[in-house]
């Protein structure tokens, strides 16, 4: 590609303050305007479209309490991608943990429905925990144990989990299933939490649910444990420099087990709030499509994984999911919203290299030049002149 | 066993594993030189995608329309690749993440769900299919002649481009400056090979080669559209890769094996064996995760034959 200026990349030691916080809203902002470009070439007024989108996530009456709803399990399985992805461990795996934490905490809700609302909450939490680890622990234990990659074991995980899900409710008659009616047993469907055991909300104009409000407080629970606790420390050291964490002392094993389990009961206390909050019983289709957990990537690798920025970024995604949700139909398919999440996630792993590199731009040479001439980028960090090379190239 | 099970079993294998060989190949190439590419998945369902459109929309004789429908999906294929690969060896972006972000920009709930609502591709099924062959006549021939000799196109095209890439790789000199490109890039570029050159290239045929795997799925497989209908092949096809120790040969065994084991499920079913079907449909992804543990735990002294230098960028300037 020898028509392309060639880019040349060049040390900095320190990036420039405001490229941290700039860098989010650029990425919403291009793949914004690369989603109107998609909606413009497929024939849709794309103006009009993004209008409709902010009224339906913010301004509409009830719409912002919509979108909270829809960010409460990204805020969640974002915490769980934060966590392991700040250590460089890939737990992928966030819509599989989701999904049976979800299970364990639905059984939990039916099964101690006669109990209080606190200790019926209380369990299900916990048994969402209890999924999200078990599922989590498979690859924990495979990777520490067995060395086995934690990108494949999670995905694949991630498409057997649903697949649990959907023998419980659609192809078996286990306790999950509501066989109540006649009609429940022709069209399968969930057992039902009794109204007393639904999760409380919050406000009147408006309405928080409760999950929203826990993952709030998870977050900063998160961020005080990773920035002022031994194993926050820990966490850190092995993460920035493994060789330096195991000359310390600093069993990496355990820490990656410990690590993803923590990421596991995140996204289980995400399928727990999915059925307290909104759902009320396990929904096999729903929960497979909504890809919770890829989204949740998306929204922690937005904030570097920033544990409390997560709160603000799993908002804006989740109003992104909200609006795509409502406004669904011919005008504007559901896949729309992916292809925005998607590049704002390839926009921000781009974007990462200029906080460790200034690129310059430069045209080449010499022609039929087959690699970067060596001194040219070396002559320049010397120097420590760099914008002037970017027309005409060294010499 | 009996015999007419098991020559079912080998020609699901063969139908259900071509997918696998195509795309496995992609990966194969594109991980010899380094860049180990997670967008296979996103890349297989855009090249399902379009093919599918293509084929749907296009004027003319059906086998021109599915020739260019598998181009379509391999051009497309390559175009995602190319932007995975600036990513990843231009920017040097994190390759776990910039995979994911393909997944969710292409994937099942991003543009190739978003190309099929808009070119109302859900429903009708596919006015062409790839054709079968009777090669030589001998297609009738017991056993071997439907399995050897009577199989589609993209089925002899998979064959051909093992064979291609074996000789690539062990015999020509670009293939093995692939290798050294994959194994040590600091000293390929000493040698005079260019690196990146070489990452973009591997990528993008692989990207090529994603994209007419996913073809392969709404032209032969499953001829209609649902979206994310190759359901994580590609992953699957990373995950062989690895397990055929970056080998074409093995590779194509391993992937008729995945085919045999996804097919279970009808052949089974069709022959009155009653279980669930989730256990059935679950198979491919624990056997693939079974067989990774397998691999990565007992092989592991040595170093599998993976390329010494997949995954991480390489630059001039840093040691």
């Amino acid at each position: 590609m020898r028509w392309l200026p060639e880019i040349h990349f060049e040390r900095r030691l320190k990036p420039p303050r405001w490229l941290g916080p700039a860098t989010p809203p650029i990425a919403v902002v291009v793949a914004l305007a690369i989603g109107a470009l998609v909606l413009w070439a497929s024939g849709r007024d794309a103006v009009d479209i993004y209008q409709r989108m902010v009224r339906a996530a913010f301004t509409n009456p009830g719409a912002f309490s919509n979108t909270l709803i829809a960010a409460t399990p990204l805020l969640l399985t974002g915490l769980a991608a934060a966590i392991t992805f700040r250590m460089k461990v890939w737990n992928i795996g966030a819509d599989g943990q989701l999904m049976i934490g979800a299970v364990l905490a639905a059984a939990a809700g039916t099964y101690f429905g006669g109990q209080s609302l606190a200790a019926v909450m209380t369990l299900m939490i916990l048994a969402g925990i209890v999924g999200g680890c078990l599922w989590a622990a498979i690859a924990a234990l495979l990777r520490v144990y067995l060395n086995t990659n934690e990108v494949l074991t999670t995905l694949m995980l991630n498409y057997i989990a649903p697949l649990i899900l959907f023998y419980l409710i659609f192809d078996s008659t286990s306790y999950w299933r509501d066989l109540s009616s006649q009609s429940a047993r022709v069209f399968p469907q969930a057992k039902t939490l009794a109204e007393e055991s639904f999760w409380p909300e919050y406000g009147t104009t408006v309405v928080v649910p409760f999950g929203f409000i826990l993952g709030a407080v998870l977050a900063l629970a998160l961020f005080f444990v990773v920035r002022s606790t031994r194993f926050g420390f820990r966490m850190r050291v092995s993460a920035d420099s493994p060789a330096a964490g195991r000359y310390a002392g600093i069993r990496t094993g355990r820490l990656l087990i410990v690590v993803m389990l923590l990421s596991g009961a995140l996204a289980g206390i995400a399928g727990a709030s999915q059925i307290g909050d909104v759902s009320h019983r396990l929904e096999p289709k729903n929960l497979q499509l909504a890809v919770f957990g890829y989204t949740g990537i998306a929204v922690a690798a937005l904030v570097r994984y920033h544990p409390v920025a997560i709160v603000m970024s799993a908002i804006l995604v989740g109003a992104l999911n909200n609006a795509g949700f409502n406004l669904q139909g011919p005008d504007l398919p559901l896949g729309l919203i992916g292809v925005n999440q998607g590049i704002i996630l390839l926009l921000v792993a781009a974007s990462e290299v200029t906080a460790r590199y200034r690129l310059v731009l430069s045209r080449r040479t010499s022609r039929g030049d087959r690699a970067p001439p060596q001194g040219e980028s070396a002559e320049a960090s010397a120097t420590g002149g760099a914008t002037e090379q970017s027309d005409g190239g060294a010499t | 066993m009996n015999e007419s099970l098991f020559v079912d079993l080998l020609a699901a294998g063969l139908l259900y594993g071509t997918p696998l060989v195509l795309a496995g190949l992609g990966e194969l190439l594109a991980e010899r030189s380094g860049v180990m590419n997670l967008g296979v998945e996103a890349m297989m369902l855009m090249g399902a995608v379009t093919a599918f459109w293509f084929v749907q929309s296009f004027e003319g004789p059906g086998w021109l329309a599915l020739l260019l429908a598998v181009l379509v999906a391999a051009l497309v294929g390559t175009a995602m690749a190319t932007v995975y690969a600036f990513a990843v060896v231009t920017l040097r972006a994190n390759q776990v993440v910039s995979g994911l972000a393909l997944l969710i920009l292409g994937g099942a709930a991003g543009l190739s769900s978003y190309l099929a609502a808009i070119g109302n591709l859900s429903g009708p099924a596919a006015r062409f299919k790839l054709p079968s062959y009777d090669v030589l006549g001998l297609a009738d021939v017991p056993i071997v002649g439907p399995l050897i000799f009577g199989q589609n196109a993209l089925v002899y095209v998979s064959w051909l481009l093992v064979a291609l890439t074996a000789f690539y790789l062990y015999r020509t000199q670009t293939g093995l400056h692939l290798q050294a490109v994959g194994e040590d890039p600091r000293s390929a570029d000493a040698m005079g090979i260019n690196v990146s050159r070489y990452r973009y290239g591997h990528t993008m045929v692989g990207g090529a080669l994603a994209g007419v795997a996913g073809s392969y799925y709404t032209l032969e497989l499953q001829p209609a559209w649902i979206d994310g209908i190759t359901a994580g092949a590609g992953w699957i096809a990373i995950a062989l890769v690895i397990t055929a120790f970056w080998r074409p040969g093995l590779l194509l065994v391993g992937a008729y094996l995945f085919g045999i084991v996804t097919s279970l499920g009808f052949t089974l079913q069709a022959r009155g064996v009653d279980l669930p079907p989730e256990i059935f449909s679950s198979l491919p992804y624990v056997l693939t995760i079974l067989a990774v543990v397998l691999v990565s735990s007992g092989w592991s002294r040595l170093r599998l034959n993976a390329p010494a230098a997949l995954g991480e960028p390489y630059s001039r300037e840093e040691a």
